[in-house]
């Protein structure tokens, strides 16, 4: 069958299938000493996924601990300068802790205390996801350890002092290249020692089954609200949908409930840092090709021997080899279409965001909002592109100050 | 017959129990390893595990994880140890070879590819750490036609289902993951272990390995009361750590040391501690 068969006949909600696989990706692969805690972690998710009274809790908390709805915003002045379709933004930016992240650690925290868990342990790149698992341990006065690599730690003090605030343990991680993935080797191998008290939050849509389908479901409040919104202001779907991706987990919660409304063309955007052809990015999809990493096959970037290559990114929180392993699906059918803009591309879109809608972007986002850029002229002024900004770029204030020489 | 099971037949005629080291390939500098595994033979090894060096080994401690940099560091690949296997079995026949690793590297070669490697190299066994038996299949049946044994991890947390259903998938032996954690953690409880092996014995009569955690020769000599194997595989790699610039010193000593394992566990009752 061709892909394009494939897609019109593929139904999006019944992936993952028992065993957490998305065509061939996805699954998990992981050593015999976490599979029992996997099985019951997925025995609990299953069992609380559709338990109303789980579901009212987390509605509750979204609403008045995230502050949920966030708001669908028409980007009129960008839209008029760009000359072509209309621009939403969604406006993750405005949760608390400021980025989409909280959606699944508020999430994972709610199954933790019904596990009967009392410590939570997350990896870190940007620090986001940190901070997120950081105040949601606070909230439940959990202790809470977040494993970062040496690198990040350097780059990204002020989410670092944030977690400490807290109250939670940055742990730093000092093998391998210092960075994300190593951050998860390291919370892994915590896991795996400390299993019988310890509930392990994964911060994206990668890790063995269920981490994917769990962590999407607690992000596609994004694409459900996006939904609902876009059908009450004007009465239809939007005409395409643009995100970051690095995990991917803002992305698939925005991408997730239209995969099956075939008329909605779907952009997911890489890091290409330096450029693909420097080999200095972090462009997983766009790049790389299907290996087995942190519990799951999906695309990696990898050398010749299966090494796993360190990647660069102006956004931490997309330097990542890997990627969630239904990304790695939705390109093989082509029901995504997967691109990358470069750092500089990113830092323009950062910058042009900020002064002609006076609202200041994360890096990460700013990936999604340059591919807009290109996209939006390309369509007509009656058409609509609902982009996810993922969060704000408080965080990335020192990051970009550095690039123009500008001392804080 | 594949030289594990033969190996294994041989010992318990003997009614002798395995001591299987570990080191990983090209640590710390390729043309070491070949000399080492021999030097291993003569201290009185009775099965190698041979590893695989990996960029993300998740399961590892600090010690495997070092000696994994320090491999990939000179260039080390599954490549290179298919060709440090093929140089050992030049002159080595009979000590069985066990690879032991991560699925990447072998992803990354196909298995096609690497199981034809792997059997005309003379590796007798593959022990993929991240590959538990439900995602085993596609690798483990085009292993055992080419009549290499699939090895698979057991541990403390492991259902009597789940046991049973990796026993008819594996080969050789299984390796009983003696402790809740990463290679080269803390002690192990031998009491504890000696439940659980007698409980793996009602399931199947694979012979059992037991690693993780066992650093001197009276934990060996312990372990080889209750296991069929005993492997030890940190203690080694952080002596090899040290002595890396001296390489003769290095083979002595982790020889002296693979030799007084050997020695606790054949006379249990001189065990030093």
């Amino acid at each position: 069958m061709t892909a394009k068969a494939l897609r019109n006949k593929v139904d999006y909600s019944q992936f993952p299938d028992r065993a957490g696989h998305f065509g061939r990706y996805g699954g998990r692969f992981v050593a015999e000493t976490l599979m029992e805690a996997l099985h019951e972690l997925d025995d609990a998710w299953r069992a609380y996924r559709s338990d109303p009274e789980f579901l009212a809790e987390l509605d509750l908390d979204l609403a008045r601990y995230v502050g949920r709805p966030t708001p669908l915003y028409h980007a009129e002045r960008w839209s008029r300068q760009l000359g072509g379709a209309q621009i939403y933004l969604k406006r993750e930016d405005l949760n608390h802790t400021g980025a989409h992240k909280i959606n699944n650690t508020v999430g994972q925290a709610l199954l933790a205390k019904r596990m009967g868990k009392t410590r939570l342990i997350a990896e870190t790149g940007a620090g986001q996801h940190g901070v997120a698992s950081a105040t949601v341990a606070a909230r439940l006065g959990m202790e809470c350890v977040v494993y970062m690599g040496s690198e990040d730690i350097h780059r990204q003090a002020l989410n670092v002092y944030r977690m400490r605030l807290l109250g939670a343990t940055v742990q730093p991680v000092t093998s391998g290249s210092r960075t994300l993935k190593d951050a998860l080797n390291e919370a892994m191998r915590d896991w795996v020692t400390n299993v019988d008290r310890t509930f392990y939050m994964i911060g994206t849509v990668a890790g063995p089954h269920p981490y994917p389908v769990m962590v999407r479901e607690f992000q596609a409040v994004i694409g459900r609200e996006a939904r609902e919104q876009m059908l009450a202001d004007h009465g239809c779907l939007p005409d395409a949908l643009v995100a970051c991706v690095g995990g991917g987990s803002n992305a698939i919660g925005l991408f997730h409930p239209f995969l099956n409304d075939s008329e909605v063309a779907i952009y997911g955007v890489e890091a290409a840092g330096s450029g693909i052809a420097t080999g200095r990015h972090a462009a997983t999809l766009c790049a790389g090709r299907p290996g087995v990493l942190h519990g799951n096959r999906t695309y990696l970037l990898n050398d010749a021997n299966g090494q796993i290559t360190e990647t660069h990114s102006v956004s931490a929180g997309l330097d990542y080899p890997g990627v969630g392993p239904e990304h790695a699906w939705l390109k093989d059918i082509g029901r995504v279409h997967y691109v990358a803009v470069t750092d500089d591309e990113a830092l323009r879109g950062f910058h042009d965001l900020t002064r002609i809608e006076g609202i200041i972007p994360a890096l990460e986002s700013s990936h999604a909002l340059a591919y807009v850029t290109q996209l939006a002229p390309t369509l007509r002024p009656d058409q609509r592109i609902v982009v996810n900004l993922s969060g704000r770029g408080d965080k990335d204030i020192y990051t970009v100050a550095k690039l123009e020489g500008i001392q804080l | 017959m594949n030289r594990i099971t033969h190996r294994f037949q041989e010992l318990r005629q003997a009614g002798r129990k395995a001591l299987i080291p570990y080191i990983t390939a090209g640590d710390p500098r390729p043309e070491s390893t070949v000399p080492m595994l021999h030097a291993l033979v003569k201290a009185g090894a009775d099965l190698i595990e041979l590893g695989v060096p990996f960029s993300d080994p998740m399961a590892d401690g600090p010690v495997i994880q070092k000696a994994c940099e320090r491999a990939l560091t000179h260039g080390m690949s599954l490549r290179g140890v298919l060709e440090l296997v093929r140089e050992f079995r030049q002159t080595d026949v009979e000590t069985p070879l066990v690879l032991m690793g991560y699925l990447n590297p072998i992803e990354s070669m196909g298995y096609a590819a690497f199981v034809a490697g792997a059997r005309d190299a003379g590796v007798d066994g593959v022990l993929t750490v991240d590959l538990p038996p439900e995602e085993a299949a596609e690798l483990a049946e085009p292993l055992e036609a080419a009549g290499i044994a699939p090895i698979f991890l057991l541990a403390p947390t492991s259902s009597a289902e789940r046991i049973q259903r990796t026993a008819r998938l594996a080969r050789g032996y299984l390796y009983y993951v003696s402790l809740k954690g990463v290679t080269g953690s803390a002690a192990l409880d031998v009491a504890e272990v000696a439940n659980k092996l007698a409980e793996i014995r009602t399931l199947t009569d694979l012979p059992l390995g037991v690693g993780f955690g066992i650093k001197d020769p009276a934990t060996a000599a312990a372990v080889a009361q209750v296991a069929d194997a005993v492997v030890v595989g940190s203690t080694l790699v952080g002596k090899m750590g040290e002595l890396a610039d001296d390489p003769e010193r290095m083979r002595r000593e982790v020889g002296e040391l693979v030799g007084a394992m050997r020695k606790a566990m054949d006379r249990p009752d001189q065990a030093e501690g």
